[in-house]
């Protein structure tokens, strides 16, 4: 089969997604998930061929479906994003399943149709936008993208805040889309050719920093770098887990599939470029994950570290594009490698995690870290899942985590030396990369711990049972894949370098990957070491303990043996001692009555509460927004009800304009 | 594949727990346990059985071994001189720091594990302060790698040489910068006091107030491997360049001093209020900053 066949056989398995609204409800799920497979497996074998041959496969939509005439475009970064939004989209309706079963008594039949039919669409939107690079139809599966991502956010929309937290969502995604349409525009206005080809032309005759800054704003909402993260915290844990998890874990990536686009078309100014990107994704990683550290609502605090990863991700960027102006390959190729690789990591291990937080609130009906613990004796496969997405997530070895932000900082080394600047830039990278794992050590220690050791803090969390296998299958799946990157990254080498050459422009020359092979291959071996002498020391352990007398007595209490859940550590407590070294930068608002000193022996029960405001968020879009918000207020004079006046304000402006194209002013 | 280094790094965690409690000893007027005291009351405990929190689960099972087992690897990597260590590759530092990471991530989960507050306070501080401690500790090993431009331990120390007065001061930052990481990373004063009875002001023995038996002995001893390794560095560091037994007995007597200046250090030195602390591990970083921009302007890159 041809390109233009298997598109014309994608169509029309998009179109049978109107099949979702007439099956009965407990059908929906499984037609979805085999229209999605159905999708995937042609998406795939698209890929699959890109990476095979090295070709670049092209095509065009057909018009029965389409207004528009329009180019499709595979080659390897689409092939390696393709792979991503299958996988991310496959596994969401899978866990889907046991996920909304509470739902199915509560929630009518077409609010089940609706649901499944825009989480498909979400798929089929998100290829469409890594496969199109005209403008026009581009953005219109970028539209399609945020629209599918807003009826899945609001799938609970009879709660008012939701419903709230979905427009709040709405409204920032086409602040997105209007600088990426106008970023489009007047690209194509000064080329006449429309989309990413247009922004080669561009690129090469004019000024690049502030067109690319145009394009980052817009692609850098929908990825999540601060200062335009705001909607991240609001809409994950509004969504659904299994939404959340492919928001989070696949359509972000959308944004930096955007970026990645536009750093291909960029030729000059690339270490002013480089350095914005690098600066702005280092606030993003060590921002991103201190706001997460003092989150109690679960899914809110894996929104942030999401920022966090997406920070990641940007050095990555940032140092490639540094790289390709120092004329450094080996920098160059480590640094988009990174973030290459982190793009697929962070897919993987953060989607997992909103799984696993979806099955704890499935179990214990509530995201408040401070309500649950002790979920590990209950629910020991979640539980070993969410350990292995935290360290994962912590880029801790052996898992895949540590693979990416190994290449990342391993650019970093390379690249001090190169001269005075970038040298100290680099160093920064590595000390805002090195708090940033040390902060999120720190937050999923505590994460872990709070959630699934010690003892249940409420009762919600002391009846959880561990969910059916249906709702671990998809986990499973996804643990699978992040061992196999962290034991043996050389496996998926293949895939990650295909799109380095395209990234890395033309112009320069691909290193050696020899040594790189070679410390993939000593990195396998030394977790190997590891793995084997853990197992060894285990079995002396076993062998030990078998001889010997085990025990088992009550916690150590210092001598106070009347302990209850209570005197645990809680998420409040963990976060305080780094609210205590930047109590401003926190935001950390604490609500107690205080006791005085009459009060030698409180009798009422006292709260003592806490909450964290999002700095940023107050001071960048809430504060400006009620500035604007007075001062159209002062406007509301103009509006008398009158037509009268309706009619003069409408000649007045006639007469301005006439008066000023007289003058030639405008 | 060396295994001269690793033989070395053993012999020295053998021996240093024991020689900073007999300089600790001495400097107050005692006599002191004898050298080995302190394995041998590691070898007691892995004879030992065990009790376990009816609150555990499988994180107090497994988070020693897995804490063991991270210091044992990071065992590998470390070279002596220009003997290479057993296990050497581009980029092998990054490795060795992040394995000292994982053993902390689970043996802070074993903390939290035995649902007891005083734990969760020591689980607590010893996140918060190996997050403080970590970036001085790869800014250094950025620094060095700058230096000599190798990224694996074995090649950076192969080429690193005391000739020059410039590298002279390099060095010696290493080395007390080295030297006060050691002391955080194996919680010693000024930040954390092991010898300290109560539980408030503990941060690593509280953390592991519920293990017993063998677990407790494997955690010990590879606290005492850590001490092993650090010293190792810092002699990487000041030895100079000598051949065969010559180097060993160097690095020997450098590991050996390490000990001893442990030793006095604590004798002398008083622990730090605990709000303190940050500060103490932060100016720590400043100091790796600062080393970075001495090579800087050794390097000719500055100035």
């Amino acid at each position: 089969m041809n390109m233009n066949q298997t598109i014309l056989l994608a169509e029309i398995i998009s179109a049978l997604s109107l099949l979702i609204f007439i099956v009965p409800k407990q059908w929906k799920q499984p037609t979805a998930l085999a229209l999605s497979l159905s999708l995937s497996t042609i998406t795939t074998g698209w890929a699959w061929s890109v990476f095979h041959t090295g070709d670049v496969l092209s095509g065009n939509l057909s018009a029965t479906f389409w207004f528009y005439h329009s180019a499709m475009r595979v080659d390897s970064l689409s092939a390696l994003f393709l792979l991503i939004v299958n996988f991310g989209s496959l596994t969401s309706i899978l866990f889907s399943r046991g996920y909304l079963k509470p739902y199915l008594s509560v929630k009518s039949n077409h609010e089940f149709s609706l649901h499944y039919f825009w989480l498909f669409w979400l798929q089929t939107a998100m290829t469409l936008v890594v496969t199109l690079h005209e403008g026009l139809p581009f953005l219109v599966a970028w539209e399609i993208m945020s629209i599918a991502s807003f009826m899945l956010v609001i799938f609970e929309s009879e709660k008012k805040e939701i419903l709230q937290t979905g427009i709040y969502y709405i409204i920032q995604m086409h602040v997105a889309l209007f600088f990426v349409l106008a970023g489009f525009t007047l690209v194509e206005a000064k080329t006449g050719i429309s989309g990413f080809d247009g922004l080669v032309v561009y690129f090469r005759d004019n000024p690049s920093i502030i067109m690319f800054l145009l394009f980052f704003a817009g692609f850098g909402i929908k990825a999540g770098f601060i200062p335009l993260h705001s909607w991240l915290p609001h809409a994950h844990p509004a969504a659904p887990s299994h939404v959340s998890g492919l928001m989070s874990g696949t359509m972000i990536k959308m944004g930096i599939y955007g970026i990645m686009r536009v750093v291909i078309c960029l030729q000059h100014d690339l270490l002013q470029i480089g350095t914005i990107v690098l600066l702005l994704s280092l606030i993003s990683s060590v921002f991103g994950v201190f706001f997460a550290i003092f989150q109690h609502d679960l899914k809110k605090m894996l929104a942030f570290h999401s920022i966090e990863n997406i920070g990641i991700i940007g050095i990555g960027i940032g140092t490639g594009i540094i790289g390709r102006s120092l004329n450094h390959p080996t920098i160059v190729w480590l640094g988009f490698a990174g973030a290459l690789l982190h793009v697929v990591n962070h897919s993987l291990f953060k989607s997992l995690l909103f799984y696993c937080a979806g099955s704890i609130y499935n179990q214990c009906h509530t995201r408040d870290l401070n309500r649950l613990g002790g979920l590990y004796k209950s629910m020991p496969r979640t539980g070993v899942l969410f350990a292995l997405a935290s360290i994962a997530i912590c880029g801790l070895p052996p898992l895949n985590g540590f693979i990416s932000e190994f290449f990342i900082y391993w650019s970093f080394f390379k690249g001090l030396g190169t001269g005075i600047n970038t040298s100290l830039l680099f160093l920064g990278g590595i000390l805002g990369l090195a708090v940033t794992g040390g902060l999120a050590v720190f937050c999923f220690t505590k994460a872990f711990g709070i959630i699934f050791l010690g003892n249940a803090r409420s009762d919600s969390s002391a009846h959880a049972k561990e969910v059916p296998t249906a709702m671990l299958f998809p986990q499973w799946l996804i643990a699978i894949i992040i061992l196999v990157i962290g034991f043996a990254p050389l496996a998926v080498l293949p895939v990650i370098k295909a799109p380095i050459p395209l990234l890395a422009a033309s112009g320069l020359s691909v290193p050696d990957l020899v040594p790189i092979e070679h410390t993939l291959l000593m990195l396998t071996l030394a977790m190997g070491i590891a793995v084997v002498s853990f197992i060894l020391l285990w079995m002396v352990r076993r062998h030990q303990q078998a001889r010997h007398i085990l025990r088992a007595g009550p916690t150590w209490g210092c001598g106070y043996t009347a302990g209850d859940s209570t005197h645990q550590y809680s998420a409040t407590t963990f976060a305080d001692s780094l609210h205590g070294i930047a109590p401003a930068l926190s935001g950390v608002k604490t609500q107690y009555k205080p006791v005085h000193k009459e009060d030698i022996f409180p009798r009422e029960v006292r709260q003592y509460t806490t909450h964290q405001e999002d700095q940023l968020e107050k001071i960048l879009i809430l504060q400006p927004a009620n500035w604007f918000n007075k001062l159209m207020e002062k406007f509301v004079v103009l509006r008398s009800g009158k037509i009268q006046h309706y009619i003069l304000y409408g000649l007045g402006f006639i007469l301005l304009a006439a008066l000023l194209t007289t003058l030639e002013w405008i | 594949m060396d295994m001269k280094a690793a033989t070395m790094i053993l012999l020295a965690a053998i021996l240093i727990p024991g020689i900073i409690v007999k300089v600790k000893a001495l400097t107050s007027g005692r006599k002191g346990p004898g050298l080995l005291q302190p394995m041998l009351d590691i070898l007691r405990l892995l004879r030992k059985g065990s009790v376990y929190s009816t609150t555990s689960s499988i994180a107090t099972q497994i988070a020693p071994t897995v804490y063991f087992i991270s210091v044992f690897t990071a065992l590998w990597l470390v070279p002596m001189g220009d003997e290479a260590s057993f296990i050497h590759f581009s980029g092998d530092i990054l490795v060795f720091t992040y394995m000292l990471g994982l053993g902390k991530f689970f043996l802070i989960l074993n903390a939290l594990d035995a649902g007891s507050g005083f734990e969760g306070m020591g689980a607590n501080r010893e996140a918060f302060y190996s997050l403080l401690a970590e970036p001085a500790l790869l800014m250094l090993l950025g620094t060095f790698s700058m230096m000599t431009s190798y990224d694996s331990f074995s090649l950076i120390f192969a080429h690193w040489d005391l000739a020059t007065g410039s590298s002279l001061v390099l060095a010696a930052l290493a080395a007390y910068l080295l030297l006060q990481l050691s002391l955080i990373e194996n919680s010693r004063l000024p930040v954390d006091d092991p010898k300290t009875h109560l539980e408030l002001t503990m941060v690593h023995e509280v953390m592991v107030l519920d293990n017993s038996g063998f677990d407790l002995g494997i955690i010990q001893f590879a606290n005492a491997l850590k001490f092993g390794i650090f010293s190792a560095l810092i002699a990487n560091f000041l030895a100079p360049d000598r051949e065969g037994v010559w180097e060993m007995i160097l690095f020997g007597g450098i590991m050996l001093c390490y000990a001893v200046v442990v030793g006095l250090l604590e004798s002398f030195r008083a622990r730090f209020k605990m709000e303190k602390n940050p500060q103490f591990i932060l100016t720590l970083t400043s100091v790796a900053a600062l080393t970075f921009i001495v090579a800087l302007i050794i390097t000719n890159k500055l100035l």
